[in-house]
């Protein structure tokens, strides 16, 4: 697999680590109602779709940068790369 | 339902002389191929090894009746059919061990149970390792396996190289130090597997419906009523998923999230060869095992590719991994050609541990997060989840195997990574 890294091109997959479901960017509020329970489904529960599927790559031995890749789990191919950064941001995340 | 068939004949060494000697036209087919009913006492989705195994022992051991395998594909199709054939009950963890040891207990008696020839071969497996902290976590493993009534026999280089005098002994940088053997591991023809429970259990009423895929569940104030197929409603007392790496799509269909994550893994076989590799071997220092199929076919693998697939097919970079190992240990593969290479979807789950357990849906159990390792529980899973199904309590070995592990921080992480799919 090619993933289209939006700052470096064209990178042969293998340069990656794959971690998973990109909603794990959404991490809940500590302090927030039932905490315990949206930890619980945040860290363990997965939709793990057949068919199109965010998720997160990390370049590991390129610039470092994680991304998220939109991949369709049944034939493998890549529709769209964003850095996790700009996802997490357009979410409301600060950091 | 018919409670006799005409497909339930006797096979014997007797029956084959007299077939061969009669132009093979005595034999039936090996099981029926029923409509299905409106309605069943206990509906079993999927038709792979675990499936059938469940409706074998449910109506063998357990007396029950009016029950039916739902196959969307063929029975076989699916992992059953796609996997290395490695049976082993060397697990290090409570939760785990004396189930897959019950396992490999049960494929010593399945044949004589099934009146069926799966094949199983206790040729012995044994775990490479190449230095002294690899030593003493495989000593702990083994004295693990040994206080659950398992087998378990730390090899020296000399003992090994008695057996295997072709591997890399010598590898500069992962030399090989010694091994843990389970003697009686080894491998079982696995469509052998599906084919003598499917022919058990249709010889005990059971209905293998196959081409019949489950696509939604109907559920009532929190009760299961039946399921929705390609071919028509199916009304269920106990409905009993059992998709392996389909489980999140059909639990999906009742509204659940898994702790699951389906990967692809893949296998290979190289052209046949003379007997060279007399028992199972893993090497200690990358992900690779190998067995010798009686066809004559190097039969190995090794890690799974790492990303969520339901492609039934892998990547390259993945083969050359596997390749690499399997010269880093047995340098004469690089002379053998690959004849065919494959992949199945794995159910992936968060601790690398299966789960057999009811749901919050009552009438819905849930059979699946087998990993790569779900070929040599067969027998047990069948056994375990007809005990449930049955009683609606959990079998005496399979009581960890439960959904609320995760909540209550009960993980049965053998290889201890975490929640991390992808490193089980
Ligand atoms: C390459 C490879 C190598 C492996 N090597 C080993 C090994 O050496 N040792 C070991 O112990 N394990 C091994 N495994 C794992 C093992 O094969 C699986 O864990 C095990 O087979 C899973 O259980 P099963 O046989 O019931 O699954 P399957 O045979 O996959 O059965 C599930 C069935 O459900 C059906 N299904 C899915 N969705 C629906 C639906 N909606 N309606 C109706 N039916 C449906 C599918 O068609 C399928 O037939 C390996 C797996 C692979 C892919």
């Amino acid at each position: 697999m090619i993933i289209h890294h939006p700052l470096l091109g064209p990178r042969d997959a293998q340069e990656f680590t794959y971690l998973g479901d990109a909603s794990l960017i959404d991490r809940p509020d500590w302090q927030a109602e039932h905490a315990v329970d949206r930890f619980h489904d945040y860290l363990y529960l997965r939709d793990n779709p057949a068919g199109e599927h965010r998720e997160l790559w990390f370049h590991e031995v390129g610039d470092r940068s994680w991304l998220v890749v939109t991949r369709n789990t049944l034939t493998h191919e890549i529709t769209s790369v964003e850095l996790a950064r700009d996802v997490a941001r357009s979410r409301g995340r600060s950091k | 339902m018919s409670e006799s068939n005409g497909c339930a004949m006797r096979y014997s060494g007797f029956r084959v002389i007299k077939e061969a000697l009669t132009g093979h036209r005595g034999w039936g087919p090996a099981w029926r191929d029923p409509e299905p009913q409106p309605s069943y006492d206990y509906v079993i989705i999927g038709g792979g090894g675990h499936g059938l195994a469940t409706a074998y022992y449910l109506a063998r051991h357990f007396g029950k009746k009016r029950i039916a395998v739902l196959e969307k594909g063929w029975i076989g199709g699916g992992n059953v059919g796609r996997n290395t054939t490695i049976i082993r009950s060397n697990y290090l963890l409570d939760g785990n061990e004396p189930f897959y040891e019950y396992s490999l207990k049960l494929w010593e008696g399945l044949e004589q149970e099934l009146n069926y020839n799966a094949m199983v071969s206790q040729r012995g497996i044994l775990n490479l390792y190449h230095n002294d902290a690899q030593r003493d976590a495989f000593v702990r493993r083994g004295n693990a396996m040994i206080l659950s009534g398992a087998d378990a026999e730390l090899l020296s280089v000399e003992q090994i190289r008695a057996r295997y005098p072709f591997l890399d002994f010598a590898n500069a940088r992962f030399p090989i130090r010694g091994g843990l053997a389970q003697h009686r591991g080894g491998t079982v023809r696995h469509d052998a597997v599906a084919w003598g429970y499917a022919r058990g259990a249709d010889s005990h009423g059971v209905d293998i419906i196959q081409n019949c895929e489950v696509t939604g569940f109907r559920i009532e104030n929190g009760v299961c009523k039946g399921v929705e197929t390609s071919r028509g409603y199916i009304g269920a007392g106990k409905v009993a998923s059992c998709v392996a790496g389909s489980s999140s799509r059909v639990m999906a269909l009742a509204g659940m999230r898994l702790p699951i994550e389906s990967h692809v893994l893949q296998a290979f076989v190289s052209e046949g060869l003379k007997p060279l590799l007399p028992g199972v071997i893993t090497f200690g220092a990358g992900h690779f095992y190998c067995s010798q199929s009686d066809k004559g076919g190097l039969v190995f693998g090794g890690d799974i590719d790492g990303y969520n697939s339901y492609a039934q097919r892998g990547n390259l970079p993945t083969v050359e991994d596997v390749c690499e190992s399997g010269m880093a240990l047995i340098p004469a593969l690089g002379r053998a050609r690959l004849l065919r290479m494959w992949g199945g979807v794995m159910d992936m789950s968060m601790d690398g541990s299966p789960i057999i357990d009811r749901t919050h849906v009552d009438g819905l159990y849930f059979n699946g997060g087998w990993c790569y390792g779900g070929f040599k529980a067969t027998p047990a899973s069948g056994m375990a989840y007809a005990h449930l199904l049955a009683t609606d309590t959990p079998h005496e070995t399979a009581t960890a195997y439960r959904f609320d592990r995760f909540r209550r921080g009960l993980m049965i992480d053998e290889k201890g990574m975490g929640a991390q799919p992808n490193l089980h």
